[in-house]
Order: structure tokens, then C-alpha cells, then sequence
């Protein structure tokens, strides 16, 4: 007989453990079925930015949420140290055309409520010494940062667990069971799980889950890179960009150097579902790097992976509920930006979950808005 | 279902042990207590403790204490190490220069490199 619970999460990424946490809660516990390790998909290779600047207007308000009233007492709240830093984020520029692309981002930002500047090559030393001298400019919003996600993930994964949620690792969903035409649970390759509400935080396999129910979603994954170096003196405590977006980073609190970069072909690679590094992607990013800090030449790579992106059509994710199936909400398509306004959808998942509305409006990023228009 | 992949909350608080201290991982300072803890906590696999102490992050790149660590795992968990797993292997075997890496498919023909 299958055993019954309020709440099924499909994944155990930073998405499915944050609103598993903020569940528990509001009293409820639920059941996440994860189906290799915690924290296995994006949520433990990404880049740990947390950041405002730059946001979709849609996703500015969580994240601005995130980092006002979310993050800085996280730590403590979830007991763990998920090492989140407030230092700022610059993203830089060096040519004329990057200095116009960064001020019209800044203007109409500033517009939406976000503290941010544009800062001219000798602020741009003084917030950041190390930086060559061929940046002219810079974004710079001070409230930005960055934590360290496989800490944050796990964080939320053991608050949960203490709190009372269950843990399934190991474990595939393979199908939605619906009956009456409303969610009554899931069938994994190792047993059946009933629940009146499903939540699809699968990451990258969101799109398949979805598909079991009828629903598609328009997203696509995309391979993307990191690498870390060795220990080193702590430089800088800022979230690093680029205005061409060929690398971006920070310092960890352990001293190594965490960057993300690309090509700029990941969308057009061939993808086998493996999380494979190419070839050219590490030489590619340290390329882009070194021209920004040269004195890093000597600075050793000792560890690189890859990891996938959910990226949908236009850019935000799908949250809330389908209207086609009761019981069936998404939680999906966090694209390159799911890490930092992680704590924010877990908290306000939970609250539309457990009363039906969330004080933040989740409406524009519902599901319905990829239907056929008319 | 099988029953191993459940995981609930830890009964009760960490229980110290008298070999605590003992360092597995040398470069990053783990101790068996700091993985004793992780378990506790509901840790199962090599790359959530990695993850989560660093075991294995440092310099030698755990090349000297995962199978170490593994057995350590195991015999905590009463399972057979194979159960417990390895971590993801990553690229580079060795710490690489970043201006080595930087180079990587450039040819510079006047210092006669390339092939
Ligand atoms: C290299 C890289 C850099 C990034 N940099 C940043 C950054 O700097 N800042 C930022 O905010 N974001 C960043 N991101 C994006 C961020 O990592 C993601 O948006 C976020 O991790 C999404 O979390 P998730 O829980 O939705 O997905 P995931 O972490 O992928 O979790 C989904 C989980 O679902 C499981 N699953 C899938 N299918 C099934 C199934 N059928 N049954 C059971 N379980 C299943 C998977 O195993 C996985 O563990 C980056 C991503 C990458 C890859």
C-alpha cells in the first residue's frame, strides 16, 4: 500500500529543500523524493552569486526581498554556516560599448527601486585594488553578494529533516499518479508515494515531469562551467561580472577562487545529458580572467565541472500552481539564476502552499503565460 | 521502497567520541568527529560529506585520504563500502597554472610553439 503524505517535492536541489524547510515551517511535512544525492544538480555547481543587479524585473522583487530580510540571519536560523558575504557586486567594463550597456541596465534598475551606481574606473580601484587598469567602469550595487551553495543546500536539507520533513534519496520519480483528475501522488522505481500535492523542483528533469501530466515547458538545458583554485589570501570579498559576460566570481571564505565562464556557444553544444567539461571552456575563462587580473597568471586551477542550466524561453522561472491539474505546482527553470532568490521562493512556495497566497505575487511567473495565445 | 533510501530526523543530540579528533583529511584539517557529526545530521554519500566539510578539497585533492574516508563511512554506517561511494573525480589531476590553461589550443609561432 502506498503511504500517504500532504506534500510530495520532486528533487532535492536548493529549490526542493528551501521550500521543504519553509514548509516545515508552517507545520506541514513533507516528503522530497531526490533521485541521486542532495544537492547533486545546479544547486551545489553553481556560482553562489546572490544578486539583485541585472534581475528580470519579474524576479527583482524575491530576490530584493532575499537579501533585505532572507539571508543575512540565515546562518543562524538554519544553524549552519551557509557563508553568505554582503560585499557587493561590480561588473565591469572596458570598452565604450560596455560602459553604455552597463548605464542603461543601472538606469532603468534604479528605476524599479534597486540602490545601484554606475562607478568610474578610479571608484572601481578603490572598491576593488586588484582590478587592471584597462576597466573603465563599472556597475556597483553594494547589497549584492554571494554565499556558498553546496553549504546552503545542505543547510536547508538538515533543517528540514530536523524539523520533521522526510527524505526519499535514491529514488526516481518516474510517473504523477492522477485520479479524478486531480494529483494523488508519484510513482518512483521504488515505489508508490500518494499526496493530494506534487511540486515539480526537478531541475533540469522538471521538463519530463511535466510532460507525464500533459504539461510541457519551453526550457532547454544548457552546459555550463566553473573552476576553483587553490587557497589563497583573502583580496576581495565583492561578487565579480563582466559586461560582456565572459567570466564571473568571487572568494570563498576558505581563500580559493570560484569562477563561472563560457564560450559563448554553450547554446548552440552538442548536449548528451552528461556533465562533461570541454575543452575549451576552462581555457576560455581563464582567457577572460587574466585579462582582468593579469598577476593571477601564476594562480593554480585545482579542481573544474560542469553543470546544467534549466533555461526557459523568457528568461524567469515557472512557479505556483497549474490551473490544468489540481495538486500540480511547479517550482522550475531557475535558468543561471536560482541560487539567490533561493531562500525567497522556498519561503514564499510555502506560504501559497500552506494558505493559498503568498505575499509576494508569484503571478508572472505561473504557468499559463506559455499557453497558445489567442 | 527499499528502506535505506529514507532519511529522517536525528534522534537526539551528537554523542562525542573519545577518537573525535583524529584528522582523515590532513589538507583541509577534517577530523572523524567533524564526519561522525555530518552523519549524524543525515549525510549519507561521499560527495554530500565533501561537500559539506570539505573532505577531500585541499591540496592533494583527496588523493591521500578518500579511500580512507570511504572505509571510515562504511564502517560507521555498517554498510559495505562500495554502498558509501567515491566522490566525483574532477579535472585537473594536478594544480594547473592558469596562464597554462590560459594558453590551451593558442599557438605562438614566433616562440616556435604549436603543433
Ligand atoms: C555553473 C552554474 C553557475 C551558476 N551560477 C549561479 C549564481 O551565481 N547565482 C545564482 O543565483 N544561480 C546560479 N546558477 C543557477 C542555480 O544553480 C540554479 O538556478 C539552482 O541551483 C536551481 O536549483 P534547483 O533546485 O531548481 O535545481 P537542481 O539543483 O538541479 O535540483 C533538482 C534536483 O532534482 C533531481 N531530480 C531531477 N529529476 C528527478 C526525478 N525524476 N526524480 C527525483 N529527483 C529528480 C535532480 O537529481 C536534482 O538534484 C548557476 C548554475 C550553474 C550550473
Amino acid at each position: 500500500m502506498a503511504e500517504t503524505n500532504d506534500v510530495i517535492i520532486i528533487g532535492g536541489g536548493v529549490i526542493g529543500c528551501s521550500i521543504a524547510y519553509y514548509l516545515t515551517k508552517k507545520g506541514i511535512k513533507p516528503l522530497v523524493i531526490e533521485k541521486r544525492e542532495i544537492g547533486t544538480g545546479g544547486s551545489s555547481r553553481n556560482g553562489g552569486g546572490v544578486r539583485q543587479s541585472a534581475r528580470d524585473p519579474r524576479e527583482l522583487p524575491l530576490a530584493m526581498h532575499g537579501v533585505k530580510n532572507l539571508w543575512p540571519g540565515l546562518s543562524e536560523e538554519l544553524g549552519s554556516d551557509v557563508e553568505y558575504c554582503q560585499g557587493g557586486n561590480l561588473r565591469m567594463g572596458k570598452t565604450e560599448a560596455h560602459i553604455k550597456f552597463l548605464t542603461a541596465m543601472v538606469e532603468s534598475q534604479k528605476k524599479l527601486g534597486l540602490e545601484l551606481e554606475m562607478v568610474d574606473g578610479d571608484r572601481v580601484k578603490e572598491i576593488l585594488p586588484y582590478a587592471s587598469d584597462s576597466i573603465i567602469g563599472a556597475s556597483w550595487c553594494p547589497t549584492d553578494g554571494h554565499g556558498n551553495p553546496m553549504l546552503t543546500t545542505l543547510a536547508f536539507y538538515k533543517k528540514a529533516l530536523e524539523k520533521g520533513a522526510e527524505f526519499i534519496v535514491g529514488e526516481s520519480v518516474e510517473d504523477v499518479i492522477i485520479r479524478k483528475g486531480k494529483v494523488a501522488g508519484v510513482r518512483t522505481d521504488g515505489g508508490t508515494y500518494d499526496a493530494p500535492l506534487v511540486i515539480n523542483a526537478a531541475g533540469v528533469g522538471a521538463r519530463d515531469i511535466a510532460r507525464k501530466v500533459g504539461l510541457d515547458i519551453p526550457m532547454q538545458p544548457r552546459l555550463v562551467e566553473v573552476i576553483v583554485t587553490d587557497q589563497q589570501p583573502v583580496l576581495f570579498d565583492q561578487m565579480l561580472g563582466t559586461a560582456g559576460s565572459d567570466f564571473y566570481g568571487h572568494q570563498s571564505k576558505h581563500g580559493s577562487f570560484v569562477f563561472g565562464g563560457m564560450t559563448g556557444w554553450e547554446d548552440r553544444e552538442f548536449y548528451d545529458h552528461r556533465q562533461v567539461t570541454k575543452s575549451n571552456t576552462a581555457p576560455a575563462t581563464c582567457r577572460a580572467i587574466l585579462d582582468y587580473f593579469p598577476w593571477m597568471e601564476r594562480t593554480n586551477v585545482v579542481r573544474a565541472w560542469s553543470g546544467i542550466l534549466a533555461v526557459v524561453a523568457d528568461g524567469v522561472p515557472v512557479m505556483g500552481p497549474a490551473e490544468e491539474l489540481p495538486g500540480f505546482y511547479f517550482a522550475s527553470c531557475f535558468c543561471g539564476h536560482g541560487y539567490g532568490i533561493s531562500p525567497a521562493v522556498g519561503e514564499q512556495m510555502a506560504e501559497l502552499v500552506a494558505e493559498g497566497r503568498s505575499t509576494l505575487p508569484l503571478d508572472a511567473f505561473r504557468f499559463d503565460r506559455f499557453l497558445p495565445k489567442n | 521502497m527499499a528502506e535505506s533510501n529514507r532519511r529522517k530526523a536525528p534522534e537526539g543530540e551528537y554523542v562525542p567520541k573519545a577518537d573525535d579528533d583524529l584528522l582523515i583529511c590532513r589538507c583541509e584539517e577534517v577530523s572523524q568527529g567533524d564526519i561522525r557529526r555530518a552523519l549524524h545530521q543525515g549525510l549519507r554519500t561521499m560527495n554530500e560529506i565533501k561537500r559539506e566539510t570539505r573532505l577531500g578539497m585541499g591540496l592533494c585533492q583527496g588523493q591521500t585520504c578518500t579511500r580512507i574516508a570511504r572505509a571510515f563511512i562504511a564502517r560507521e554506517l555498517g554498510v559495505a563500502p562500495g554502498e558509501v561511494g567515491l566522490p566525483t573525480p574532477r579535472t585537473p589531476a594536478r594544480p594547473v597554472p592558469m596562464t597554462v590553461i590560459a594558453r590551451d589550443g593558442i599557438m605562438d609561432e614566433a616562440a616556435g610553439e604549436g603543433i
